[in-house]
C-alpha cells in the first residue's frame, strides 16, 4: 500500500509544515482539507463531549485526512492536556476502524532532535543528518518569516485603501517561499515581501484603536476556531496585536520566561502552566504600551487559563483597562460574539472620547 | 408635523417599540410578546404605535435585540446598535447619574458598569440561559403559578428555602427534591427569585464592582421578589423604573438621531416580508444564507462567510 502522510491543519502553518514532512519522508503528503463546519460536526461527533474545542478541530481534520487516503498521521503534543491528547485520539480512531500508523514528535513536552532524527530515519532509510538538519532550520526560518511579515500585515490590514491588498500579496508570497528550496533564497524573498508589504497603501489615522489579543494559543492561531476575529477587528478598522504564533511556542518562549516572571512578579511567583503566565505578562505588557484594550480568547474548559483569569482581570482593573474574555466551543452561531464585540467596540471608542 | 424617532427592541421574548420627539420625551410605547416570530411582533407594534400617535413624521428608525439586523433591514433603520449601547444610552437619559446597570432578560442577563456618564465595562451571560427570565417562566410552569404572580408570591415568604444557583439544570433537580420533601411552594419561589440574584452576581457580575445608585432593568425587573433577593444581598436600594423595559428601545431612538434622516412610513405593515435559508454548497463548509424579501423581492442576505455564496442568492433573485 502507497503511503501517505497528512497532519491537522493550523492556519497557514500547514504549508511548511506539509514541505517539511515530504523533504523529510520522501512519501506523499497530503494536508487535511481547510478547516469547515463539517470538520467540526465530524470532530465534535466522535469526541468525548467536555474535552477543549481544539481536540474536536484536530480529531475532525484527521478524520478528513484519512478518508482522503491517508495512513501516516503526524502530530506534535507537548503543553497542558494536549500533551495527552495524540494517545486519546489514536484510541478513538482505531475504534472507529482505521488503519494508520500515529506518531507524536513532541513526546514529552520538548522536541528531542536526535530522537526525531531517529523516528524519520525509521521511515526514510535515505535521511542524511545533513539533510535532516538542513530541513529543520529551513522550516523554522520559513515559520519565522510567515510570523513577521503576519505581524506588519495585522498592523495595517483594517487600513487598507484596496481591499484584499494584503491577503492577496500574502498569498503570492507563500506560493513562492513553497517553490525555493534554499535558505538564502529564502531570506532574500522575505526581505523582498517586507518591502512591497510595507509599500502597500494605507490610510491609517495616528490615534486609531489598538487592541491586543492574548489567550490560549490554537484559538488564536487558527482562525476558524475564533469565528474570524482578526478580520472582524480589520473591518472595524483596528490595528491588532497577537503575541501567540508558531516562532514564539517553538522557540522564542523559553528565552522569556525568566523576563516574565519578573514582570509579573507582583502577581505570579511561578509559571501558571501552558500559556498562563505568559498572558498575564501580556496583559501588563499591553497596558504599559497604552493598548485600548484586550481580548482574551480560549476554549471552553481551558484549565491553565481559567486559572490566569482572576490574575488578568485583577491586572486589568488594577489599572483600568478595558478586557472582554471569550469561550469558543462547538457553537456555530456568531450573533453572540458579535453583539459583544460591537460593544466592546463601543465601549472604546467613548472611552477615548471622554478622555479626549 | 413634528419630527420624531421611532426605536424598536426585539428580544427574544418581548417586542418594544418607543416613539420619541426631539427632546427625548416617549410619546407613545408598545409592549408585546415576541411569540418566535420577530417580524409579525414587529408589525404589531407599529400598528399599536401608529394609532397612538397622530401628526409626527417619523425621521429616524433604530433597531437593537437579538434580532436587530432582520427588522433593521425590514424597516430600513439608519442606525442598528447591540443591546448593551443602547441600554446604557436610553438609561442615561433619564439618570444621568447612574453607576451600575443590572439588566436580565428572556435569555440574556448583563451588567453594565458607567462612570462620569460613559459605560467603562460591561459582562454578559456566556454559554447558557441560566437564571434568565425564561428559566423563572419554565419553572413557573412546573409549579402552575402564572410567572407574573411570581413576585408576590415570593414576598409572602418569610424563610426561602435554599436552591442550588449555580446552574438551571442542577436548580431543576434541585427544586424537584425540595417540593418533593415538603416545603412550601411559597418558599421555594422564594428561593428561586434569590436563585437567579446569586446566580446573576456570581456568574454575571464575577470580579465586577457593583456601585450605587443601582437600576434594575430587563423583564424579570417586574417581578418584586428578584428585586427584593437583589437589595437583601447588596444590601442596598435598587431603582426600578416603570419604563424599564423599554430603555434599549429608547435607546437606540436616541441614537438614530445621530444618523442620517430617512423618511418612514408606517405602510410597511401593509408590506408582506418573509425570510429563507438557502445552503450555499460552494465548499464543504456550507454556509446557510439568510434571504430577506419584502414582497418577494430581495432585500438583504447574509450569513456566508465568503464572497461566493452570494452568486448562489443572486440567481436564485432572477
Amino acid at each position: 500500500m502507497k503511503k501517505v502522510i497528512s497532519f491537522p491543519h493550523l492556519s497557514n502553518y500547514y504549508i511548511p509544515i506539509s514541505l517539511l514532512l515530504e523533504k523529510l519522508t520522501n512519501l506523499k503528503v497530503i494536508s487535511s482539507p481547510h478547516i469547515t463546519k463539517k470538520t467540526l460536526e465530524i470532530g465534535t461527533k466522535y469526541s468525548p463531549d467536555s474535552v477543549c474545542i481544539p481536540f474536536k478541530y484536530n480529531l475532525g481534520n484527521f478524520i478528513e485526512s484519512l478518508d482522503n487516503g491517508a495512513n501516516i498521521l503526524f502530530t506534535a503534543g507537548g503543553g497542558c492536556r494536549y500533551r495527552y491528547y495524540a494517545e486519546v485520539t489514536e484510541v478513538i480512531l482505531r475504534d472507529l476502524g482505521y488503519d494508520f500508523e500515529f506518531y507524536k514528535l513532541i513526546p514529552e513536552d520538548k522536541f528531542y532532535v536526535i530522537k526525531a532524527y531517529k523516528l524519520f530515519k525509521s521511515i526514510n532509510k535515505d535521511l542524511s543528518f545533513f539533510k535532516y538538519i538542513h530541513s529543520l532550520i529551513y522550516t523554522l526560518l520559513f515559520i519565522f518569516y510567515m510570523d513577521e511579515i503576519d505581524k506588519i500585515v495585522r498592523k495595517n490590514i483594517g487600513f487598507e485603501t484596496k481591499k484584499n491588498s494584503h491577503s492577496s500579496l500574502y498569498k503570492r508570497m507563500l506560493n513562492e517561499f513553497k517553490k525555493t528550496d534554499s535558505i538564502f533564497k529564502l531570506s532574500f524573498l522575505y526581505f523582498k515581501y517586507r518591502r512591497l508589504f510595507k509599500k502597500i497603501k494605507i490610510n491609517k489615522p495616528k490615534d486609531c484603536l489598538r487592541i491586543g489579543i492574548i489567550g490560549e494559543l490554537y484559538t488564536s492561531m487558527e482562525p476558524f476556531s475564533n469565528y474570524f476575529l482578526e478580520s472582524y477587528l480589520a473591518k472595524a478598522n483596528i490595528e491588532v496585536k497577537r503575541f501567540t504564533n508558531l516562532s514564539y511556542l517553538l522557540w522564542q518562549k523559553i528565552f522569556i520566561v525568566r523576563h516574565m516572571l519578573r514582570v509579573s512578579k507582583k502577581y505570579c511567583k511561578y509559571t501558571l502552566g501552558a500559556d498562563g503566565l505568559d498572558n498575564v505578562y501580556r496583559a501588563i505588557k499591553l497596558h504599559k504600551k497604552n493598548y485600548d484594550g484586550i481580548i482574551h480568547i480560549k476554549p471552553f474548559g481551558c484549565t491553565p487559563e481559567i486559572g490566569a483569569i482572576p490574575i488578568i482581570q485583577r491586572v486589568c482593573n488594577e489599572n483600568d483597562m478595558p478586557i472582554i474574555f471569550f469561550s469558543y466551543d462547538s457553537e456555530t452561531s456568531t450573533e453572540g460574539i458579535e453583539t459583544r464585540l460591537e460593544a466592546f467596540i463601543d465601549l472604546l471608542n467613548t472611552r477615548r472620547d471622554k478622555i479626549d | 408635523m413634528t419630527n420624531a424617532y421611532l426605536g424598536v427592541d426585539i428580544g427574544s421574548i418581548s417586542t418594544k417599540g418607543v416613539i420619541i420627539d426631539d427632546n427625548n420625551n416617549i410619546l407613545a410605547s408598545s409592549y408585546l410578546w415576541t411569540k418566535g416570530n420577530p417580524v409579525d411582533a414587529v408589525k404589531e407594534v407599529l400598528c399599536e404605535l401608529k394609532s397612538k400617535v397622530n401628526n409626527v413624521k417619523i425621521i429616524g428608525v433604530g433597531t437593537t435585540g437579538s434580532a436587530r439586523k432582520l427588522i433593521g433591514t425590514m424597516l430600513g433603520a439608519n442606525i442598528i446598535k447591540n443591546e448593551i449601547t443602547a441600554h446604557a444610552v436610553g438609561t442615561m437619559s433619564i439618570y444621568p447619574n447612574i453607576r451600575t446597570i443590572i439588566e436580565i432578560g428572556g435569555q440574556d442577563s448583563k451588567i453594565i458598569l458607567i462612570r462620569n456618564g460613559i459605560v467603562i465595562d460591561y459582562a454578559m451571560n456566556t454559554l447558557c440561559a441560566a437564571g434568565t427570565g425564561a428559566f423563572l417562566s419554565s419553572q413557573a410552569k412546573r409549579l402552575d403559578v402564572d410567572v407574573e404572580e411570581f413576585g408576590s408570591i415570593a414576598l409572602t415568604s418569610s424563610n426561602p428555602t435554599p436552591i442550588a444557583a449555580r446552574c438551571t439544570v442542577f436548580a431543576e433537580s434541585d427544586l424537584v427534591h425540595k417540593a418533593q420533601m415538603g416545603h412550601a411552594k411559597n418558599d421555594i419561589i422564594a428561593g428561586l427569585c434569590k436563585s437567579v440574584a446569586l446566580n446573576y452576581l456570581n456568574n454575571v457580575a464575577k470580579g465586577k464592582k457593583i456601585e450605587k445608585p443601582i437600576i434594575f432593568q430587563g423583564g424579570v425587573s417586574k417581578n418584586i421578589g428578584v428585586v427584593k433577593a437583589f437589595e437583601n444581598i447588596l444590601n442596598t436600594k435598587i431603582i426600578t423604573d416603570p419604563n424599564g423595559h423599554l430603555m434599549g428601545a429608547l435607546g437606540v431612538a436616541i441614537l438614530s438621531k445621530s444618523g442620517k434622516n430617512i423618511n418612514f412610513s408606517f405602510d410597511i405593515t401593509e408590506s408582506k416580508f418573509n425570510t429563507n435559508s438557502v445552503y450555499c454548497g460552494k465548499c464543504p463548509n456550507n454556509c446557510e444564507i439568510i434571504c430577506v424579501r419584502k414582497d418577494n423581492t430581495l432585500i438583504d442576505s447574509w450569513g456566508n462567510r465568503c464572497e461566493r455564496g452570494y452568486d448562489k442568492v443572486i440567481n436564485i433573485k432572477k
